[in-house]
């Protein structure tokens, strides 16, 4: 599904790049993230790279404008979160390290809820259409609570995807799913970047962000220590950055 | 607004009537805390004067407290709440959801408790219908509309089945003293409309407030 055939938001709130400026983010006297810019062009995947306690589902948390940055400030286009209307989550999309999923509905209910909620008026046709894009159009109505975790990682993409985002946030994607899960799901979000949409995730699996990143940010104790475009040998860059050897 | 509250309570009342595990233990614990009243209160047939609407509300109270908690532990387990807090509507269409589908279920609660409470305490509570669900019904929103705001601001604490009733009884005192009076009213011989008619103005006073309250703070205290 194109991000401007599912669209059901505003036009005037669409936007070709999201631009991360000087973005501070503090809890209490802890710094989480600390003066991070970046831009997420639309049509290129962006990998947020870096240890547990780096900051990277902070960041996500701010790009999905469920935290409000301590300072600097976010623009999705020419729009701030906070001069935007509610209607500009409709054109984020959020893959949680949590799926989101509610595991007492079937695959269905959970994607038609999910898609009702966007403003989908087909509701039940987006479900089912997510369901053959997940490759689970025969497991529809059976419960979540029945599904492995791979299973659930793909309705949980399809819940995330379902009304056609602009932007897409993914935190840890990758984690817990086999070969044949992680394949598909790379293959899905290459399709995505096809489309047009803008794709920031965070990751600890270097070999599969390996040829999937139009850029990698390589962040530590909050601060971003490298970007590299097109990056090549990550797992090389990623050791330099963590150990000191990079920008700061 | 009411689009996505509707969508939310239909949610709601789905995963209940799957599970059934709200309704079953709000159910179990308010109606044992009736019996346990019943049985020490009551002596030789006679109940205490006006006891029946303490513990009606004792009743009310304590099931939704119970049923405020597991609803927004059932949003934390898979972090579904912010999965709503993400929908591009109105954060206070997402509080009026979760407050519907509360009410749903203390409604059905109260549907059991009242014929149980009259028959224990020989109080003549189906006496005055009319009186009585609107006090019920005004009570009960005033109570849930504190409970769901609390409930939701306290899903991420980590001692929030201690926190929720130690911020939310002492808050909702006044719709607790006027529920009960109001209520015993109805208990009286002779029914005083004039008395009854000020305790349902007091207990509707309160909705308002509190309901406004809770739509005009949930953006912020949602938003961190």
């Amino acid at each position: 599904m194109s991000p401007a055939a599912a669209s059901t938001a505003r036009p005037g709130l669409d936007f070709d790049c999201v631009t991360v400026d000087e973005v501070s983010r503090h809890f209490g006297r802890r710094r989480a993230v600390s003066r991070v810019s970046f831009v997420a062009h639309g049509g290129r995947i962006i990998g947020l790279l870096g240890p547990n306690g780096a900051g990277k589902s902070t960041l996500l948390a701010m790009l999905a404008t469920l935290l409000k940055p301590s300072a600097g400030v976010i623009r999705y286009g020419t729009l701030t979160a906070a001069d935007a209307p509610p209607e500009l989550r409709g054109r984020i999309g959020v893959l949680g390290h949590d799926l989101f999923l509610y595991p007492e509905l079937t695959a269905r209910e959970n994607l038609a809820f999910f898609a009702a909620l966007y403003g989908r008026r087909d509701a039940g046709a987006a479900a089912d259409a997510a369901l053959a894009e997940a490759g689970l159009a025969d497991r529809g109505d059976d419960l979540v609570s029945g599904f492995s975790r791979g299973m659930r990682q793909r309705i949980a993409l399809e819940r995330a995807l379902i009304h056609g985002p602009r932007l897409v946030l993914l935190d840890e994607p990758f984690t817990g799913l086999d070969q044949a899960s992680t394949a598909a799901l790379v293959a899905r979000l290459k399709g995505l970047r096809e489309s047009g949409a803008a794709i920031v995730l965070a990751t600890h699996d270097l070999d599969v962000a390996e040829g999937l990143l139009d850029e990698a940010i390589f962040l530590r104790e909050g601060r971003m220590v490298e970007s590299l475009s097109r990056p090549e040998d990550l797992r090389s860059a990623y050791h330099q950055a963590m150990t000191g050897g990079g920008r700061s | 607004m009411m689009r996505v509250a509707w969508l939310i309570l239909r949610k709601d009342l789905t995963v209940e009537v799957r599970s059934k595990e709200i309704a079953y233990t709000t159910l179990f614990f308010a109606v044992s805390c009736v019996l346990v009243f019943a049985f020490a209160l009551v002596r030789e047939g006679r109940p205490p004067e006006d006891g029946a609407a303490g513990i009606l509300w004792i009743s009310v109270m304590f099931a939704g407290n119970l049923a405020l908690g597991r609803t927004f532990e059932r949003e934390r387990q898979s972090e579904t709440l912010r999965a709503l807090l993400l929908a591009p509507a109105s954060r206070p269409a997402v509080y009026v959801g979760k407050l519907l589908g509360i009410l749903a279920l203390l409604f059905g609660a109260e549907l059991l408790l009242v014929p149980l409470v009259a028959l224990l305490f020989q109080a003549g509570l189906l006496a005055h219908p009319f009186w009585l669900t609107s006090i019920l019904v005004t009570g009960t929103i005033g109570f849930a509309a504190v409970g769901t705001l609390f409930a939701a601001m306290l899903v991420r604490a980590r001692s929030r089945d201690v926190l929720l009733p130690v911020l939310l009884y002492p808050i909702t005192v006044p719709v607790i003293i006027a529920g009960v009076r109001g209520t015993a009213t109805l208990l009286q011989p002779e029914l005083d409309a004039g008395i009854a008619r000020f305790w349902l103005a007091l207990l509707v006073t309160f909705d308002v407030v509190f309901v406004t309250l809770a739509l005009w703070t949930f953006e912020a205290v949602m938003t961190d």
